[in-house]
């Protein structure tokens, strides 16, 4: 079992670095101001919100004839389809279809799937070489760190940062800074694996059950390259992203660049509906642990999701926090409620990242109430009994105080045990952790109570109890 | 009518002058006004930290005071959304259901229940950044949010602070972003929480505003806090202090 991710120990570390947190949280305040433009121009946008979180739980009632009429058409296009029950299942499918054709390198667009399977160590243990051709993840992958954003993976990374990693892998000058320098450094180096690889992989944002198509919405376009120029696609993607039409598509098409970056649409949104003649195109279901959360009465509507990471974008603890601080595959709102499903021990920390202020839930395109469900998860927390025991304990007490008006009174009328009582909740965690960037409030000379007493308490007999 | 004051442990303990203001404002508009003395707290920071057994005698402790009125009002957005939406700790008693249903924040009350628009006594010639808390806002739309850019712009506690003669309030940037604050999140995320509070301060004093306003005085103990260890020594006001007629 993993040790607890300490989600606030790192957020802490991520903050000492002024330069990188105020670029992500500018950035990405940034993106929803992009997006709230964007909405803007959509009369209908709130229509259309729940129109898609309509047509996702219609899908996700009926999941099973989904896929079987997915599988039904994708065969009949010519596709082979896979059912994989987990990580480990869905690898070693990769790697067989790999290793059945002696193929050693392949090249693949994002797929935040293949993060969760943590397929590239799998493949890379065998001897494969894995070519990550989107931008960002190959910085990550370059780096040897994990995706810190959904949608822009190295979005947390200084244009500085990426000059001296490429200068260090690539050879290429560590002190140019050129958005477009760097990019071309990047397109010179990961462009001649498209033509080596025999192997492509995309996920998928969308697969249409009607018409058993693929749908990939990429801006670079390296995920209709890694698809179309090897004689083997394999299309990896979660079997809550099935949506039943063509006509359905449309609403998705239209919230989800809108409201990841505030685009009308990315540069490319692709159909793969069939092999290319000649070649040979795979399309691996994968559950890992989605069946299990469709079950969970409390939580089953994450399944909506469509990975915008407008969620993201807009929260305050997030942008302050850095993606890698949540030790997950999944970050940010999104994270806190889909992480504890793989693995309750290690993310129990992770609903606690969170304000509740709810903006979340009110940028998000699906409408999945995503800040009902982190106090839900505080809640199961406490089921589970993974509330830390010194915190558990100050509660206690807490409790006992607040539920006796006479303790509360003897507690609160003296300073010392003001301090006590209240900012227990401020002080059972990390010591003094109001005061380490802020005063601490002054106990009053005269608690409110204190002041009626004094004041008006002869005039309320109604008030005595 | 008959109202109960409830009055958050924290107001009770460190800004006792905002219970005082918000009974004498009440008063003032002529309610009847008990204020029931074994009171204590709603339950919300233990609640709020995933502890609900342990928010349990707290809660049913608050349904036995308060379960019997017509009308709890109090002036915290925090503990009536709390009240209404996240009273789940305690059995159901017939008491919790009528508190539940009864608990108004004071805004609600004076701008719903009362409809009190004009504040004759008040006068405030002064610029003011008007913070309205995440449970205020997105808990018990006491104002519209920008995250819905097609609903239309409203403020409850705008319209009842615009009925203060003299008053002005001041546009600033991301001004419904949390400030940080969160309840037990200010202790267990503190370096993030501080510097939410941190830019919170900093995007207002770009408007330079007199003095920093807000119906929740838990969100003002978080900014207060900053301001201060930053050495700022700008005043904060609870809303009720500016509607009884408070001077800067």
């Amino acid at each position: 079992m993993s040790a607890p991710v300490d989600q606030a120990k790192n957020a802490e570390k991520f903050l000492a670095d002024t330069v990188h947190e105020q670029r992500l949280d500018k950035l990405l305040w940034a993106m929803r101001m992009r997006r709230d433009a964007a909405a803007r121009q959509v009369p209908e946008w709130e229509e259309l919100r729940t129109l898609a979180s309509e047509i996702k739980e219609h899908t996700l009632s009926n999941l099973s004839q989904y896929l079987i009429e997915f599988e039904t058409k994708a065969t009949a296009n010519g596709v082979i389809v896979h059912w994989a029950r987990d990580a480990h299942e869905h690898n070693q499918i990769v790697y067989n279809l790999l290793a059945e054709q002696g193929i050693d390198l392949l090249v693949k667009s994002k797929s935040m799937l293949t993060e969760e399977c943590e397929m590239r160590p799998f493949l890379e243990r065998r001897g494969i070489r894995v070519t990550e051709t989107d931008l960002g993840e190959r910085i990550q992958q370059l780096d040897n760190q994990p995706p810190g954003h959904i949608v822009g993976p190295a979005i947390h990374k200084t244009n500085k940062d990426v000059a001296v990693l490429f200068s260090k892998k690539y050879g290429s000058d560590p002190y140019n800074e050129d958005t477009a320098y760097l990019a071309g450094v990047m397109r010179e180096n990961t462009r001649p694996d498209f033509l080596k690889a025999h192997a492509g992989m995309t996920g998928a944002n969308f697969v249409v059950a009607e018409t058993g198509a693929i749908v990939v919405a990429t801006n670079e376009g390296n995920a209709d390259l890694s698809a179309n120029t090897p004689p083997l696609h394999i299309c990896s993607v979660g079997i809550e992203k099935i949506i039943p039409t063509t006509e359905s598509l449309a609403v998705f098409i239209r919230l989800l660049a809108r409201s990841a970056t505030g685009d009308t649409i990315t540069q490319y949104t692709s159909m793969f509906r069939g092999p290319r003649k000649g070649a040979a195109m795979h399309v691996i279901l994968v559950d890992n642990g989605r069946s299990a959360r469709l079950g969970m009465k409390r939580f089953w509507h994450s399944l909506k999701c469509i990975r915008c990471a407008a969620c993201m974008n807009t929260c305050p603890v997030y942008r302050r926090s850095g993606g890698l601080s949540y030790g997950s595959t999944y970050m940010g709102p999104i994270g806190i409620i889909l992480m504890p499903t793989f693995e309750v021990h290690k993310y129990n920390e992770l609903p606690f990242a969170s304000t509740l202020n709810g903006s979340c839930s009110n940028v998000c395109p699906v409408k999945i109430d995503i800040h009902e469900q982190i106090y839900v998860w505080r809640e199961v927390m406490e089921e589970h009994d993974q509330i830390q025991v010194v915190k558990k304990e100050a509660m206690r007490v807490a409790d006992k105080v607040l539920s006796h008006p006479a303790l509360y009174q003897i507690a609160t009328t003296t300073l010392s045990a003001a301090l006590e009582v209240l900012p227990h909740f401020a002080v059972y965690n990390r010591l003094n952790a109001w005061g380490k960037h802020r005063d601490v409030p002054e106990a009053a000379r005269e608690t409110f109570h204190e002041w009626y007493r004094n004041n008006r308490a002869d005039a309320n007999e109604g008030g005595k109890l | 009518m008959q109202v109960a004051l409830m009055v958050p442990c924290y107001i009770d303990m460190f800004y006792p002058h905002v219970g005082v203001a918000t009974l004498e404002l009440l008063e003032r508009l002529g309610v009847d006004v008990v204020y029931p003395e074994e009171q204590t707290c709603c339950g919300q920071p233990m609640a709020n930290s995933g502890c609900y057994e342990e928010a349990r005698a707290t809660e049913e402790h608050c349904a036995r005071v308060f379960g019997s009125f017509d009308c709890v009002v109090t002036p915290s957005g925090s503990c009536t959304h709390h009240i209404r939406n996240k009273f789940t700790a305690g059995v159901d008693s017939p008491e919790k259901k009528t508190l539940v249903r009864n608990t108004y924040d004071l805004v609600e009350f004076l701008h719903d229940v009362l409809k009190i628009r004009e504040f004759p006594w008040a006068t405030f010639e002064h610029k003011v950044a008007l913070h309205t808390s995440c449970s205020a806002i997105r808990g018990l739309n006491m104002a519209s949010m920008s995250e819905r850019v097609h609903d239309a712009v409203f403020s409850k506690p705008k319209a009842l602070l615009s009925g203060v003669p003299g008053i002005e309030f001041i546009e600033f940037e991301r001004v419904d972003e949390c400030c940080g604050f969160g309840g037990t999140f200010a202790a267990t995320e503190e370096a993030v929480s501080a510097m939410m509070g941190y830019d919170k301060l900093t995007f207002m004093q770009k408007a330079s505003p007199d003095c920093i306003v807000s119906p929740d005085m838990s969100c003002l103990m978080h900014l207060q806090g900053c301001a201060r260890r930053q050495k700022q020594d700008i005043p904060f006001y609870h809303l009720a202090e500016i509607l009884n007629g408070v001077s800067l």
